[in-house]
């Protein structure tokens, strides 16, 4: 399978300048996503998830290591990726359409015809014909979190970048929003790096879960995730499911317990 | 809020109700007191010779003139500000080195009252409508402008990443995400400017000319016409309390606009 994403040994530092210290928010981080992969990543919270996927959308500088979609660097941010950010990020100004259009405006790759087509197409895959005139402040925040997908998905990345998109939302909105993204996912069919801090999200969602360990965030063992697809919700409940869940689980708490740190999740 | 439909009438409008009743009763205690003659005309006026004086102005006086006089200066004054407090402010707030260059002066000039400009403006513009013009641009201008150059600078940090992340140029950020969200900075600095304006536009014709309602309050106050006077004030308070709330009905629905963070 080829490698779409390759990360090698990257390094991330922050220069606290009041204090002239730096934090080292990730630590000789390599990873590579295959073609069409579902690859999540989790961590507890300052572990520097955040760091690597901003380093990834090109929106962050780094120093040390290589970022590289399709064997070419990344610099900066480009059309072959698209960020689905925990806050919705949607315009206020902009009616749904317009936010689900916006990314496509931003870029200029289509044509008036194309984006328009595009924008009705995508939001009728995450399930939100009917509200093309609304504005974001008139919807829920698990719409507001399709429209911020319909937008990243109209783009057309060659690799869709999530960082928590469902932390935000109340725990049955959430599961809700994971089984519709396996279906959108499974339509779409994008190379996917998702973050979160839930494991069980992380399980039920992806191909291979990475766990990353905090200060200085580092890669920590990769998962595969047996599991066939389309997966239901009560795969959650399955003793398979669970255990997996508890290696990871453990994984994280030993590390913390090391640190003397309480763990999120 | 929609009345839900058993609610009565009086639940329904409380606040209109109350908030009515008490000047009506206020009014009315005015009117019992002044035709009782326990208020001096000279110092003081009464409801009805207010009201009286008001239909007199209207009919045979100048009050007409005098509206029009005054509304003409604070409309191209209020419109100058907004046009130049807008385009400045907008420029000033997105360029870093022009607000460097601008800050101290800008902050200095807003720091002085207006007040204490007039008499040098009287000696540069006259004593005719061109002084007052003046007077509500410069007081209306500032408030516009400090508010339009915060509402630059306080662009949304989620909506300036997801730009970015889209590949945005710096003129697609400046067009999508700065301009329509400082929006309700503008608002508010055109309601603040409404206020100032029209506080503008009295003092300017109290201090030079002869006409317009700030020169009918300052006149009736010299000749002890305190029904003329009282004519002014009430016409001067229910121009700012419709043009305030119009501005603050106008800055509610664009409320929403406003960067979460
Ligand atoms: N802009 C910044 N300046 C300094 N330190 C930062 C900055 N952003 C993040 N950090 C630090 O880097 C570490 C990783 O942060 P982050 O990538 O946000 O982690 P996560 O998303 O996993 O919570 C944390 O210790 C955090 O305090
Ligand atoms: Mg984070």
């Amino acid at each position: 399978m080829a490698v779409k994403l390759q990360i090698d040994h990257l390094t991330k530092r922050y220069w606290l300048e009041r204090e002239s210290t730096q934090v080292l928010a990730l630590n000789d981080v390599s990873l590579g996503v295959n073609d069409g992969e579902f690859l999540a990543i989790v961590g507890p919270s300052g572990c520097g998830k955040t760091s690597l996927m901003n380093i990834v959308a090109g929106l962050l500088p780094y120093e040390e290591g290589t970022v590289s979609i399709d064997g070419k660097q990344v610099h900066g941010p480009g059309t072959d990726r698209a960020v689905v950010f925990q806050h919705s990020s949607l315009l206020p100004w902009r009616t749904i359409t317009g936010n689900v259009r916006y990314g496509m405006e931003m870029q200029k790759r289509f044509d008036e015809t194309t984006m328009q087509q595009r924008a009705e197409h995508f939001l009728k895959l995450v399930g939100l014909t009917g509200f093309e005139r609304h504005f974001p402040g008139e919807l829920s925040g698990g719409m507001q979190q399709r429209v911020n997908l319909a937008r990243a998905l109209a783009a057309d990345p060659v690799v869709l970048l999530m960082d928590e998109p469902f932390a935000a939302l109340d725990s049955q909105t959430r599961e809700f929003m994971q089984s519709e993204l396996l279906k959108i996912w499974s339509k779409a069919k994008k190379t996917v790096l998702f973050i979160t801090h839930q494991i069980n999200e992380a399980v039920y969602l992806a191909d291979r879960v990475a766990v990353m360990s905090s200060r200085p965030g580092r890669l920590k063992a990769i998962f595969d995730i047996p599991f066939s697809r389309p997966r239901t919700l009560a795969l959650k409940r399955d003793p398979k499911f669970l255990e997996i869940e508890d290696k990871i689980w453990q994984l994280i708490e030993e590390e913390s317990d090391r640190m003397g740190m309480v763990v999120e999740v | 809020m929609t009345g839900r439909p058993h609610q009565s009438f009086y639940q329904r409008y409380e606040g209109a109700i109350l908030g009515g009743g008490s000047i009506v009763l206020l009014l009315g205690l005015w009117e019992a007191a002044w035709q009782a003659k326990m208020i001096s005309p000279l110092f003081f006026s009464g409801p009805s010779a207010i009201a009286k004086q008001a239909v007199y102005a209207w009919t045979q006086g100048n009050l007409k003139g005098d509206l029009l006089y005054s509304g003409t200066n604070f409309t191209l004054g209020f419109i100058g500000a907004a046009i130049a407090g807008v385009v400045i402010g907008i420029l000033v707030g997105w360029y870093r080195r022009l607000r460097m260059l601008a800050d101290p002066l800008l902050n200095a000039l807003y720091a002085t009252p207006r007040v204490a400009m007039i008499p040098l403006i009287l000696m540069w513009f006259g004593i005719g409508m061109w002084s007052k013009v003046f007077i509500v641009f410069i007081s209306a201008f500032f408030p516009v402008l400090v508010n339009t150059v915060g509402g630059m600078r306080a662009i949304d940090r989620d909506l300036l990443r997801a730009a970015r992340a889209f590949c945005a140029s710096d003129w697609q950020i400046f067009k999508t995400v700065a301009i329509p969200g400082s929006v309700p900075f503008i608002l508010t600095g055109l309601r603040q400017g409404v206020a100032l304006g029209l506080i503008g536009v009295v003092v300017g014709e109290m201090f030079g000319g002869s006409q317009g309602v700030g020169f009918m309050v300052a006149y009736g106050g010299q000749t002890f016409a305190t029904d003329t006077l009282f004519v002014g004030v009430f016409i001067i308070a229910a121009a700012g309390i419709v043009l305030t709330w119009l501005a603050e009905r106008l800055e509610r629905r664009f409320s929403q606009w406003r960067p979460e963070r």
